[in-house]
Parts: C-alpha cells; structure tokens; sequence
C-alpha cells in the first residue's frame, strides 16, 4: 500500500517537474527572445491572402478570423471526403464480395494498390503530376455533365440558391420533422396493433409530396441551374473547385475509401450465414433480408472502425498543407510566420484537432450505443 | 492496417476451366454483362498505362537520379558504410532463414533476387562519375545472394540460437547507426552530418528509428494505463489520447519549431533527430494502445494463478502477462511499422530529404524535368508500393505462423 502511494506520488513529482522544467525553458526563451505567450494578436489584422474561403475573407480581416477560414476549409474538405469515401467504400466492397470473378479482382487491386502507397505521395501525385498538368482554360477537357477540367481546376454545373431558397427550405424542414414522426408514429401502431399501417411508404410521400408541393407555392423556382460558361479568360458561373481542393478530395477519398471497403466487407462477413438462411426461412424476400437482417448486424461491427476511419481522414486532411490548400494547419502555420508567436498558435492547432477528434468520436459512440446488441 | 485477406476465388478442384468460366463470369445474364464492362475497362486502362510507360514517359530524371533516391547526399566516398550495411543484413537474413525458416525463406530469397537485379541494371549507376565506383557498387550487389546463402548454410548448423539471433539483430540496429553517422575526428570513420542522410535510407531509418524506440515507451505507456494507480494511469491515458488525437504533422511539427523554444540553449538537437523524436513519440502512443489490446487478451486466470504460486506483482507482469501478450500483438505491430514506413513522407514537412522529398527535390533540380511529375511520383510509388505490400505479405504469414486467433 505504502509502496503504491510513494510510486503515485513519484510519478506525479516527476510528470509535473517535467513540465515546469519545460514551462520555465519557455518563459526564459520568451524573455530572452521577446516573444509573446498571449493571444492578444488574434484581433490584429492578417495581412495575407487565401487561396479560397467558406466565408467572405480578405487581409485586413484579423488573424482569428483567418483562423476561423482554416477551420472550415477543413471541416469541408472533410464532410465531403467522408460522404464520397463512404460511397467509394461500400461499393468496393460490394464489389470485392462480389461472385464474378472479375469484379472482385479488379475491387482486390484497388484496394491492395491504394492502402500500401502512402497517401502523401497519392496526393502529390493528383497535385503535381495530374491537377497542375491539364491543359489551360482555353483547351480544358470537357466531360459530360458539363464538367470541366483545367489547370484553374474543376467547373461543374451547380443548383444556385435563388430569393425564394429559404422559403423552400422551410417546406423541406417541416417535411423531414414531419415524415420522420409520421413514421415513427405508425410503426409503433402497427407494432402494438398488429394493423399494417404502411408506414415507411407514408413517410416517404410525405418527405417528397411537400417539398415538392412548396416548390411551386413559394413562386419562383428556388434553385436556379447554373453552367460553367468559358469567357475571354476564365469560365463563369458554375461551382469551382481549386486544383488544391479537388487534389485534396481526389486523394482523401480514393485512399480513405479503400480502408473503408475493408471494413465494410468485414462487417459483411462477421454476419453468420445462419442469419440470412434462417430469414429466408421465415419467408423474407432477399431485399428484406438485407434490410432487415443482415444489415442491421453487420453495421454493428462496421461502425467503431469506420469512426477511427472517419477520424483519420479529418486528421489525414492536414496534409493539405504540402499541397496549398488553405486548412487549419496552413492557416496556423502561415500565422505563426506571420505573427511570430508559435507557441500559442500551436495550442490552437492542437485544441482544434482534439475537439473535432473528440466530437466525432462523441457522437459516433451515442449513435454506436443505439445500434448496439441488446443482451438480455 | 495493411493485411492481406485471401478471396478463396481459385479454381475448385472438379470444375474444367469451362464450367469455372461460367460459374465465375457468366452465371445470369447481369454477371456476363458485369464482366463485359470489366474487360473493357481493365483493357483500356492497360492499354494506356502501357503505351505511356512504354513510349511517352521519359525516366531520365529517376534513372539519372539514382543515388540520390537511395542514400540522398550521402558522401560517395563514405557509400562502403551503407554497402557494409547492407551485406550484414543480407548475411542475417540468410542466417534467419537457416535458423527460422519459413516465411524468412521468402524474403532471404526476395532480398537475394533483388539485390542481383539492380547489379544488372541496364545503366549508369552512378551517372556523372567514373566507371570504377559503378563497377565496383555491381560488384557488391551481385555478392549479395553468396552472403545470403553463408549466412543460410551457419544458420543451418544450429550453432546460433533463435534467442541470439534476435540479439544479433539488435546490435546490428545499433551498429547501423553508429556506422552511418560516424565519430567527430576520426580518421576512418569521421562524423557524417544527419543533413546529408536522405533517400530510401532515411525513409527506412525513420520508420526503423521509430518503431524500435516507441517499443519500450510504449509498453510503459500500456502498463502505466493498465495499472491500478489513479496518477500514473491518468498521465498515461492523457499523453495516449493527446498524441492519437492530433495528426502527425503537427507532432513532427512541434517536435521540430516549438521544441526547441522549449529547451534550454545549451541543449541543441539536430533536425534528423528532431523528426526522430517526433516520430517515435508519434509511434509510442499507437504502440501503447497495441499493447494495450494484448493485456486485455490475456485471461484473468493467468495472473490469479501466477500469483497462486508465489510471484510478486513484477515477476507476474515479467514473466506471464507481458511475454504471452506481446506474442499476440507482433501482427498489429507489424502493421504498425508498415503504417510507419508511409508516415515518413510527412518528414518532408519539416525539411528532411527522405524519398518523397528527393523526388520533388530531382523535379526542381533541372528545368528540362518541370513535367516529369508523374514519372517521378510513380516511381516512388510502386518502390513503396513494393516495400509496404511485402511487409504486409510477411505479417500476415507471421499471423498464420503464430496461430493469433487460434488458440
């Protein structure tokens, strides 16, 4: 007993020396050097561009602000990596599970080639040697869509929000609250009835009748389609997306949807056949089956990895800092030559990191308590 | 983790290779379709791959380049250090392959094979020099399977014990070190600055630097998260789940600006071992939680019984509960190190010269190179690719040889 309280009582004199010895290096530096510890700088202005922004940005904004603009490019770059990676994933998988032959070898290659290249190379490779290296606006390839591929980077054809966008997004709120209570209200009367209340084809009428129906009540169409048109010098209108924004996405998704092919098939197999021979006993069609049965338990296994993958890919994201693409990490290093003051923009790095980190791994743990198996 | 999984999709034994075709490819009408819009693809994209490589693509800056892809600015006249390297881990893994065998046999031979291909390189070595240190550098890579077979032929013998072996690795782990960088003043070894280390054998050092360091600091992590003191525990859980919940980058990052600031003056650490540390406190934390999941597998019983018979809490930890977990964890930390080994591209961040930055370096060395993107970027990656999917080959024969999951 005594033994264990000296042990904790070292460990803690140790671990807390450890950190005053560092502090004090860090005072007498910045005494010596004359560099400043606190984040009074973050309301002077920035001084520097940025390749693209979420929100409205320019130099004479202050540093936090820019600071802000790192944090939501990353966030974009993310959620969109995440969707597209997601899709990516499932279908290489499905694909690799595939009983043609052929299928599953190419869905084999894909992912046995992307997983053991390091992603920074994948993603010098679509900057340097791919985004940078197509032809100029004047000659940009066109695929179908449009799409257009330039050294300027990617145009698309885009819904725009017109003045009658929130109107309409008021009708698309109400329909989701409403079809999501509609069928939750249903299924639990055809639960505790037994009375077949058709109640994922009530929701779904709901969920696309009303927006539908708003649609034409607010006047006026509420997204407008815009295409990338070539003028003298640039296209116009349109969504763009910078050679770094679309190298960054290119990588992200094509080395994170691998990993994640992995951990769907796995979720895939660890579902017994038993269970899906035993549904097809009892008379459930084979999408049943899938919906109802094998779906439901293989998400169970899947969810925890995909969190970690999830998490890796906001984490991997930082290395849009090789490639200019303006995140958090950029935004933070470039304040730090620009203001001079690493130490605490560092801890604002780090704690942006840790928070998004934590956030998901909250939120997706909530939503893994609820798929959980319920033992008796 | 990088893991290889079988797809059991060859020919069962009883189907011709007719029955095999159209139970694989053309069982219902949507298979034969599927496997259509497949051959065509892949058939277009060999089709292009090849024509490219074989006719549009120029590789003189890699073939130009070659040295510096291997060892960076390494000094050619200091390059026997890294030769006498490499002929002592050609001669090891011949011995290991006599004294081990099995999935060692595979990787003896691979490194035998490989070593004799680049002695019959088509061209220049060493482009710009003289003939001789081209001549000579063949000379060494074609002895390389004689080494390998010796080492084989002692390892048979059965003098040398699997436990020595592993000792034998270690120090010559150490030696690599001490080997490359050398003595301040002396004469045959002088000191070789960490800035001229580059090339492939950064990229392994850093990986190897990592995964060897983090071993030790990982396990007092995990130990230190297992045990039962509120104080260690806490400091370790928090240092783990700092560490793993932050991107490398900025762990190499603050390891090479801001430790610094936090040092005293007189304390100066070069950059190589900057990012070093970096990368091993990186790897620590992962290691920790690797181990973490081997403590947690090994059955309360053991330790009840361990202490049954009379041994204390340290002897338990020694001899029943570390050696029997760690045996579990050596796949994940295989994989670990293949993870590793990838990560060491982000060196480039913080200025170090290893693979992926000679190449960017090469493309900026010579105007006439600027586009020469893609063949560089290749080139690096099918070496990685190489490098990492037979390391993962390894471990996951490891895997089958150790019975993890099995037992």
């Amino acid at each position: 007993m005594i033994l264990q309280w000296v042990a904790q009582i070292v460990s803690a004199v140790a671990v807390v020396g450890f950190l005053i010895f560092f502090a004090n290096n860090v005072l007498q530096a910045a005494h010596a050097r004359g560099l400043d510890l606190g984040y009074g700088f973050v309301g002077q202005a920035a001084g520097f561009p940025l390749g693209e922004s979420l929100i409205e940005y320019d130099p004479a904004h202050s540093f936090g602000y820019a600071f802000l603009v790192g944090i939501l490019n990353t966030l974009k770059v993310a959620l969109v990596s995440i969707v597209l990676a997601t899709l990516l994933g499932i279908l290489a998988a499905l694909a690799r599970l595939s009983t043609n032959w052929l299928v599953s070898k190419i869905a084999s290659v894909y992912i046995e080639l992307i997983r053991n290249i390091p992603l920074l190379v994948q993603l010098f490779f679509w900057y340097f040697a791919v985004f940078l290296q197509l032809p100029s606006v004047q000659e940009s390839f066109e695929l179908p869509g449009p799409i257009y591929l330039s050294q300027r980077g990617l145009y698309m054809v885009w819904a725009r929000p017109t003045s009658t966008f929130w109107a309409w997004l008021i009708f698309l709120g109400v329909a989701v609250v409403l079809s999501g209570a509609l069928h939750q209200i249903l299924f639990r009367y055809q639960i505790r009835t037994g009375r077949t209340t058709y109640p994922v084809a009530t929701a779904l009428v709901v969920l696309i009748g009303l927006p539908l129906a708003g649609w034409f009540l607010v006047g006026g169409t509420p997204l407008a389609k815009t295409v990338p048109e070539l003028g003298k010098f640039n296209f116009s209108g349109g969504l763009r997306l910078t050679p770094e924004f679309a190298a960054l996405l290119a990588g992200l998704v094509i080395y994170t949807g691998a990993f994640t092919a992995e951990v769907v098939r796995a979720g895939i197999l660890a579902v017994n056949r038993g269970q899906f021979e035993a549904a097809r006993a009892l008379g459930l069609s084979p999408g049943q089956v899938l919906r109802l049965v094998v779906f439901p338990q293989a998400l169970r296994v899947i969810i925890p990895p995909l969190i970690s993958q999830y998490l890796n890919l906001t984490k991997n994201s930082s290395l849009a800092v090789l490639i200019g693409y303006p995140d958090l990490f950029f935004v933070g290093r470039t304040i730090i030559n620009q203001a001079g003051r690493a130490v605490p923009v560092f801890g604002l790095i780090m704690a942006s990191y840790l928070v998004m980190s934590l956030t998901t791994s909250v939120i997706m743990n909530i939503y893994n308590r609820r798929v959980r198996l319920v033992e008796r | 983790m990088t893991t290889i999984q079988q797809t059991g999709s060859q020919p069962p034994a009883g189907l011709n290779p007719i029955q095999w075709l159209k139970k694989n490819l053309f069982s219902t009408w949507f298979n034969t379709l599927l496997t259509f819009v497949s051959a065509l693809v892949i058939f277009f994209v060999l089709k292009g791959l090849f024509t490219w490589v074989l006719t549009a693509a120029d590789w003189t800056p890699v073939v130009k380049n070659l040295k510096l892809f291997a060892v960076g600015q390494y000094p050619i006249e200091e390059m026997w250090r890294v030769g006498t390297i490499l002929a002592i881990v050609s001669f090891l893994m011949g011995l290991s392959w006599g004294v081990w065998g099995g999935t060692v046999r595979t990787f003896a031979i691979a490194l035998a094979v490989g070593f004799t291909l680049i002695a019959l390189l088509p061209f220049d070595l060493y482009p710009g020099n003289e003939n001789q240190p081209d001549l000579i550098l063949r000379l060494g890579f074609i002895a390389h399977p004689i080494l390998v077979v010796m080492g084989y032929s002692l390892g048979r013998t059965s003098v040398v014990k699997s436990r020595f072996l592993l000792g034998l690795w270690l120090i010559s782990f150490v030696l690599t070190i001490l080997l490359l960088r050398g003595f301040e003043g002396n004469q045959i070894l002088p000191r070789v600055a960490t800035g001229l280390w580059g090339g492939l054998l950064l990229t392994f050092l850093l990986a190897l630097v990592g995964i060897v360091a983090s071993f030790p600091i990982g396990i007092l992590l995990a130990l230190g998260r297992w045990s039962s003191l509120p104080m260690v525990k806490l400091f370790c859980t928090l240092f783990i789940e700092l560490v793993r919940g932050v991107p490398l980058v900025t762990i190499l990052f603050m390891a090479s600006i801001i430790l610094p600031l936090f040092l005293p003056e007189n304390l100066r650490i070069d950059r190589v071992m900057r990012a070093m540390l970096g990368m091993t406190l990186f790897a620590a934390a992962y290691m920790a939680e690797n181990v973490r999941g081997g403590l947690q597998a090994i059955p309360k019983g053991q330790i009840e019984a361990a202490h049954a018979v009379g041994l204390t809490g340290s002897q338990t930890m020694l001899l029943i509960v570390l050696p029997q977990a760690l045996r579990i964890v050596i796949p994940a930390i295989v994989g670990q190190f293949i993870a590793l080994f990838m990560d060491t591209t982000l060196a480039i961040m913080v200025g170090l010269v290893e693979l992926l930055a000679v190449g960017k370096t090469v493309l900026n060395s010579n105007p006439a190179w600027l586009l020469k993107d893609k063949e560089v970027y290749l080139f690096i990656a099918v070496l990685f690719w190489l490098f990492t999917y037979s390391m993962s080959y390894a471990s996951h024969k490891l895997e089958v040889a150790l019975g993890v999951g099995k037992r």
